[in-house]
């Protein structure tokens, strides 16, 4: 995204190139082209500093080649979760089985 | 805020933990436009015409009213007049997310599966695995999918990637996921071009108007957490001081309520706006930025007697409390935003939250003792 790039070397995304069956998945679903292609036809990480970790590649990867410490990059989140509302969702609130347990309605999402 | 475990869980069967009601979504829902007669039954039939009450409805979203709630039934749904062979488009049951697909529609037939994502858009749902793998299969048999149609291949958002491995879906529905793009508006040009999305179609923007429509919501939430203590800053305000108690609230009180008001502009409204062009990478220092520059102001228009101590400490003191307010609230931008990572916040936390913490302090202490030396 031109202009808006954030903080360097900071990024958790992890390629086991060995274990990529090239089928592209990774690529499909990323939302910062962080990953291409190359000529051998196996995925690989072209731009680290824009990953933004949400884990979509190493979730719809079949072979597990990408690790990725995933979350949601959101301030209001981890000072929930510093705090101990660990359960709570900085976007709304959970319901699990008829109880709705409404969290601190944040303005993250 | 729990990271997505790196080792998939394995789904060997599918987990009733809810009573969920199984079926088909009701038809007395106010955006239903008529029904249709399915092989499981009827299904209600929805139109890409949003009505006025559906565009209220995402204004009040926008403002935070009514938002955590502004759901419809999860299940599926007829878009104009699908046969069983129609696509399967799915979505999550904000009504917002709901929206913006059948808007993307005219003219196009087609069945809109929605998940059940308590009410969460696709991409913060997908995150926390509401939109997820087991949801999305749950729901496939839940509203009885394979037989409404007779092929197997669902359409997804993009950006509901985080949440759903497609590879799953297949082993467990028989369904081949596709990703379509991330905004529904270039669903149509996707669908012409055969299902393939051209690269911009993928990538995730933040453009000027998508940073402008997330600024009610933030206003709305640092307004609900200021007005407390811009009424404390009032009426402290008239404590002290060289004139009368209300006389001093409104002279000293009236500068605070201001000056707060102008740091909530600054992080919530000034820093989203001007986000590419402040700065730095950090979101703190690009909202203290704009915190000192407003400070500037404010000290421009109050005018103070600077030989004056209290005038001195007084000004000192928000000179450090609007950056500080500043950057704590556009530290909190970085959960709208669409770029940043869980390790860089963190990162960015470990130095922004102790400095906005002393520098409050100290703002808050100074403003005190401006006050009682007075």
């Amino acid at each position: 995204m031109e202009g808006m790039a954030y903080l360097k070397d900071v990024v958790t995304l992890e390629l086991n190139e060995e274990k990529c069956v090239g089928c592209g998945m990774c690529t499909e679903v990323c939302p910062q082209a962080v990953i291409a292609i190359n000529d051998t036809g196996r995925a690989w990480i072209k731009d680290k500093d824009a990953c933004m970790e949400c884990g979509a590649c190493s979730r719809n990867c079949p072979t597990g080649a990408f690790s990725v410490e995933a979350g949601v990059g959101c301030a209001a989140a981890v000072i929930n979760s510093m705090l101990g509302r660990s359960d709570v969702c900085c976007c709304g609130p959970i319901k699990t089985c008829g109880q709705t347990v409404h969290p601190k309605k944040s303005s993250c999402c | 805020m729990g990271k997505i475990p790196l080792v998939l869980p394995v789904i060997s069967e599918l987990p009733q933990k809810c009573d969920i009601p199984v079926g088909l979504p009701g038809l007395t829902q106010p955006f239903v436009a008529g029904s249709i007669e399915t092989p499981v039954g009827t299904a209600p039939r929805v139109t890409s015409v949003l009505t006025w009450l559906d565009r209220w409805g995402t204004i009040r979203a926008r403002w935070g009213v009514g938002r955590m709630d502004y759901t419809v039934e999860p299940g599926l749904y007829a878009h104009g007049n699908p046969n069983n062979e129609s696509r399967v488009l799915v979505t999550a049951n904000y009504k917002m997310s709901f929206d913006r697909l059948r808007e993307a529609l005219p003219g196009r037939d087609a069945w809109l599966l929605v998940l059940d994502t308590k009410g969460i858009n696709v991409w913060c749902a997908a995150g926390k695995g509401t939109f997820g793998t087991e949801e999305l299969v749950r729901r496939i048999k839940m509203s009885g999918l394979d037989k409404v149609v007779t092929h197997r291949e669902l359409m997804l958002p993009q950006l509901s990637g985080p949440g759903v491995a497609a590879h799953l879906v297949k082993k467990f529905s028989g369904f081949k996921v596709k990703y379509g793009p991330i905004r529904a508006c270039d669903l149509p040009a996707y669908i012409e071009a055969g299902l393939i999305a051209a690269p911009k179609m993928r990538l995730k923007t933040f453009t000027l108007r998508e940073r402008i429509a997330l600024i009610p919501i933030e206003l709305v939430a640092a307004f609900k957490a200021a007005i407390l203590l811009m009424l404390i800053f009032f009426l402290v305000g008239g404590l002290g001081g060289p004139a009368g108690y209300w006389s001093n609230a409104t002279n000293y009180g009236s500068c605070a309520v201001v000056a707060i008001l102008m740091a909530i502009i600054s992080g919530a409204v000034l820093t989203p706006i001007l986000l590419p062009f402040l700065p730095g990478r950090a979101f703190s220092l690009k909202g203290c930025v704009v915190g000192v520059v407003a400070a500037f102001v404010l000290l421009i228009m109050r005018n103070p007697y600077l030989a004056f101590w209290p005038e001195r400490l007084e000004a000192m003191s928000w000179l450090l409390l609007i950056p500080a307010l500043a950057a704590y609230l556009a530290m909190n931008f970085t959960g709208a935003s669409t770029y940043t990572s869980l390790s860089g916040v963190k990162k960015e936390m470990r130095f922004a939250i102790p400095l906005e913490i002393g520098a409050g302090v100290v703002g808050v202490g100074l403003w005190l003792v401006s006050r009682f030396i007075a």
